[in-house]
């Protein structure tokens, strides 16, 4: 017996939540459901949401440029929708257009409400990254918003002394190298109420979210006001306190307002590596749109196997076949599930929808092809930040994003792919994960919905 | 003339330091000088092997003898460093009968215990070996941290008032006449220990003698006094899994043969190896077929291995050498044994003696006949002590076989550290502040951290081989940059970028020939944290040009 939709989306990422959210708004009465299996790579993201940061082959500066590769050493484009126009054609931003860059934006806008900011201009803002240096995004957690390095007022970095990942007075001298236009300067503290010295990073929001009692050489006092007076003595005129992203995981705005209120300055978070606050909120929003626009979620479900229909050919076109069902494994129970228009989004090398072995590179659920060299010495370049093949690999959509084979021709007419499983474009690199991510799965979840009806 | 020092050993490997510990003991005053880190040459580059003499007790029972002698030994003098795994070596059905015999009485000729298991026995011991093994015969290999073994002759050389610098190039040998008398040498940063970014400088040390261990690189500086020191250098890879498929090494029952050893090292198992003769010992082509042929070859063995991880490969350069005439065709046959070469002796040039061939099991013996030569020439008659006084680490090494002290650590991390560091756990561990895990991979905390940066100044990888911090699964993804953060602020921002810089590279460069399957998602996953989340492939401290943050937002 098969679970029957309209619309089946496979990972549940920013891009395929991304479009299940599409797809839903494109098809108001359609069954749109998504499946995931593993924890989704939001953990590891920043929680910036970055479009273009660098433009391939852009311009280096200098001499380390030329040694080093071209993707080393340029500088950041400020307007990234003039820059996506000079990508090059099989870029995914190039298969989707300009346009949908900027819908999809403002879809993701729209869901985001009042938890992101960047939305009131094209231009790019600069980040503050943890290790001090700073990097163009578009939009940003509204927790990072007092904190960026676009903006020309003087900062104190707050690090602690139990969090290894963030040194305060490290970044806040590697800002200044980096040309920042105002003074930092950065203090490491001991956060009140932490008592083990390896403590995840969820215990310092949790303890900020529910403003426990801890103690304090005055007494016991709430977590919040306990950390503020720890930093006030500290602040030197500054108009803005930074801290690493451990400002709350439910209840963030209320921690900021409280430490902004005691100190008398604005506070933000500066982004973290894994495991992300910001990139957990960031799912959370996400689950919670799903939610409300009445996507069915299953999870912890890998897809194992699907089945092809028998598809019509005509004399001009070779005959294209279609999915009829994918099978998932439900706790060991093979469950088929059947849908009008499927897309796939199961991420790159980090998320496993990119797989290989010593032999090739393989997307692993219906082996869509991947283009890479035979001899996998080819995947890679030796300098660590060079020009990666690996960091290309993907499948290679059509201008519907539906993936094609190795001769060009379509390998489902019913299946799309959506974010770092389309290949042809590095990421890293460019900075661009979240924004590729975004445009893809809103132009093949509407895809998708419009396919179904 | 007056000397700056008493003996100048040139290399600082297992061998160099083993000597300059020896000199240093015996109450000589000495100074070692290595073109990189400490172990940057063949040791630090070996499959972590501590030998019983097993695999020599057919072709070369006088290697194997020495080999048990100086096992015994090691285990007691450098216990922190080593670990009593023992070993099999392993029949395959095709594997000849005659052989094993043979290897059983060589082991007995030479000392070596030796017990013969059944095939079921044998996995019981080792539950992943073939199905179709018959056979194995059991010894006391066992596995041994060359990087700390070789860190620890050199601290303790220090204690003994020896000079050692690292990022000490040797350029020239100062040669009059038929006389050795020094060297010049180009410190990277300046002497004492590295800092980046501090100028070069050049220094001329003499000496009444000169000890050239650079192994491999021999016949380069013999070649600076027109001395002709003709090393063999042979490459062979090693290639590491991400977890120990074995907790025992195995070896393989025949006679010679590639890729016929894996070895339990700390979290990981090495495979090895490969002999192939290369003509430079810093320039020879590291090759896809060698970590094939390791997988492949050694899943006759184990067969999990074939779909197992493998989180790097790494070559070594075995300075391989024999007297001129020998002329022995194949590396694998060339002898393990060391040389001696007396140049006065041998080339009429006084002052300098170089030390060639060797392994690294026997490097303290070695180095104490090498030493006997050298105090014979300069008159000194103390003898070693080498064997009895235990290193830095295993002076008292209750601290391993009784309970162990958590210093307020996790049990995993606090029985990791007390490994690393034996009984030199307390004063490493002991501490008032916060001292949180930096390396999750492998359980290093910031007080093991800053005690090697204490140790060796900026070089993030002569911090990770005291510790190793960023050789887990991650391969640093997740650590160098917290490794480079507690450089601050002993050292400058500028400094510790390019530190973290340089360790990112190094991690790479064994990564490479890593990459598929799950590593390969892992170094996507490293480069996205590096490039994507902290901006360092383009980050604007580094670039020429200025940013013009005016042009971008500055917020609503």
């Amino acid at each position: 017996m098969a679970i029957t939709d309209d619309v089946l989306v496979i990972g549940g990422g920013l891009a395929g939540a991304t479009a299940a959210l599409a797809a839903a708004d494109a098809a108001e009465d359609a069954r749109i459901r998504l499946v995931t299996y593993k924890q989704s790579t939001l953990r590891h993201a920043s929680g910036l949401i970055d479009v273009l940061g660098y433009a391939p082959g852009g311009v280096s500066d200098g001499e380390n440029g030329q040694e080093q590769g071209q993707n080393q050493n340029q500088t950041p484009v400020a307007d990234p929708f003039t820059a996506l126009e000079s990508l090059p054609e099989s870029h995914p931003y190039q298969r989707v257009g300009v346009d949908a860059v900027r819908e999809a934006l403002a879809f993701f806008d729209e869901i985001a409400g009042d938890a992101y900011a960047g939305s009131h201009t094209e231009m790019n803002a600069l980040v503050p990254t943890h290790g001090g240096t700073v990097k163009p995004t578009a939009r940003y957690p509204v927790s990072t918003a007092e904190g960026l390095a676009s903006d020309d007022r003087d900062t104190l970095l707050v690090g602690f002394e139990t969090l290894p990942d963030f040194d305060a007075p490290l970044a806040a001298a590697h800002l200044e190298a980096a040309g920042a236009p105002f003074d930092a300067r950065g203090v490491t503290l001991s956060f009140p109420g932490i008592v083990r010295d390896d403590a995840k990073v969820t215990r310092y929001a949790h303890l900020l979210d529910h403003n426990e009692r801890v103690e304090t050489l005055t007494g016991k006092t709430g977590a919040r006001e306990a950390l503020a007076a720890t930093v006030e003595p500290h602040l030197d005129g500054e108009s803005r306190v930074g801290f690493p992203a451990v400002l709350g995981d439910d209840h963030p705005a209320a921690v900021r307002e409280t430490l902004s209120d005691a100190l008398g300055a604005d506070t933000f978070e500066v982004p973290m590596g894994p495991p992300s606050l910001p990139g957990l909120r960031l799912e959370d929003l996400l689950y919670d749109a799903l939610e409300s626009a009445g996507v069915r979620v299953t999870s912890g479900v890998p897809v194992v196997d699907y089945e092809t229909a028998v598809a019509d050919s005509t004399a001009d076109e070779p005959a294209t076949a279609a999915i009829d069902h994918v099978v998932v494994d439900r706790n060991g129970a093979e469950i088929p599930h059947e849908a009008d228009q499927y897309v796939l989004a199961t991420g790159g090398l980090v998320g496993k929808g990119v797989e290989s072995n010593r032999e090739r590179v393989t997307e692993g659920i219906f082996d869509c092809y991947v283009p890479h060299a035979t001899d996998r010495y080819d995947w890679f370049v030796d300098d660590v930040f060079g020009e990666q093949p690996y960091a290309r690999f993907g499948v290679v959509p059509d201008e519907d994003l539906r993936p094609l084979d190795a001769d060009g021709n379509l390998e489902f007419s019913n299946l799309r792919a959506a974010g770092s499983v389309l290949g042809g474009y590095d990421y890293a690199a460019e900075k661009s994960g979240a924004g590729v991510s975004l445009a893809t799965g809103y132009v093949a979840g509407t895809r998708a919905g419009e396919g179904c009806q | 003339m007056a000397h700056n020092t008493a003996v100048l050993v040139l290399g600082g490997g297992s061998t160099g330091c083993g000597i300059a510990r020896d000199l240093a003991m015996r109450g000589v005053d000495v100074t070692l000088v290595e073109r990189g880190n400490l172990t940057d040459g063949t040791t630090g580059r070996m499959h972590g092997l501590l030998h019983s003499g097993g695999r020599y007790a057919v072709s070369d029972q006088a290697s194997a003898t020495e080999c048990i002698e100086e096992n015994e030994i090691l285990r007691d003098i450098a216990s922190h460093c080593v670990e009593e795994t023992g070993g099999l070596f392993v029949q395959r059905p095709e594997d000849s009968d005659e052989y094993l015999q043979k290897k059983l009485e060589g082991c007995r000729d030479c000392g070596i215990p030796a017990t013969v298991l059944s095939g079921r026995e044998a996995r019981e011991v080792e539950p992943y070996l073939a199905k179709d093994v018959s056979r194995a015969i059991q010894v006391p290999d066992g596995a041994v941290d060359p990087f700390r073994l070789c860190v620890a002759n050199a601290l303790d050389a220090e204690r003994h008032g020896a000079r050692v610098e690292t990022h000490a190039e040797v350029i020239d040998l100062l040669r009059e006449g038929d006389d050795i008398y020094g060297v010049e040498v180009r410190h990277d940063s300046g002497p004492g220990k590295r800092t980046h970014k501090s100028p070069g400088t050049t220094e001329e040390i003499t000496a009444e003698y000169v000890v050239n261990a650079t192994g491999a690189w021999a016949g380069q500086i013999g070649a600076m006094a027109d001395l002709d020191v003709a090393v063999r250098p042979s490459k062979g890879v090693m290639t590491i899994m991400n977890v120990r498929q074995v907790d025992t090494v195995i070896n393989r029952c025949r006679p010679k043969g590639d890729a016929d050893i894996i070895v339990p090292h700390e979290t990981t198992a090495i495979l090895g190896t490969t002999d192939e003769e290369v003509a430079d010992p810093d320039d020879y082509p590291e090759e896809q077929w060698e970590v094939d042929m390791m997988i492949d070859t050694l899943s006759e063995l184990v067969p999990i291995i074939e779909e197992a991880r493998t989180i790097r490969s790494f070559w070594g350069v075995r300075p391989l050498y024999e007297p001129p005439g020998t002329g022995t065709q194949d590396p694998t046959d060339i002898t393990r044994d060391f040389f001696l070469l007396d140049h006065d002796e041998r080339d009429g040039v006084s002052g300098m003696s170089s030390i060639v061939g060797g392994k690294f099991t026997t490097y303290r013996a070695m180095a104490e006949e090498i030493t006997d030569h050298v105090c014979e020439k300069l008159g000194v008659s103390a003898t070693c002590a080498t064997a009895e006084e235990p290193l830095p680490g295993s002076e008292d090494i209750s601290v391993l076989e009784e309970g162990m002290d958590n210093f307020g650590l996790r049990s995993p991390v606090a029985r990791r550290s007390n490994q690393r560091l034996g009984s030199r756990a307390a004063d490493v561990l002991e501490t008032d502040e916060p001292n949180p895990v930096v390396c999750q991979c492998e359980g290093v905390t910031r007080a093991e951290v800053q005690d090697a940066i204490g140790q060796s100044g900026s070089d993030l990888n002569a911090v990770r081989i005291r510790t190793r911090a960023s050789m887990g699964n991650c391969q640093g993804g997740f650590c160098c940059q917290n490794m480079a953060t507690e450089l601050h602020p002993r050292y400058d921002e500028e400094t510790v970028r390019e530190a973290l810089d340089e360790l990112f590279q190094e991690r790479w460069k064994g990564e490479r020939h890593a990459l598929w399957g799950e590593q390969l998602s892992q170094a996507m996953l490293n480069y996205a944290l590096h490039a994507t989340t902290m901006n360092r492939d383009n980050d604007p401290a580094s670039g020429a040009t200025q940013i013009d943050y005016a042009q971008f937002d500055g917020g609503a």
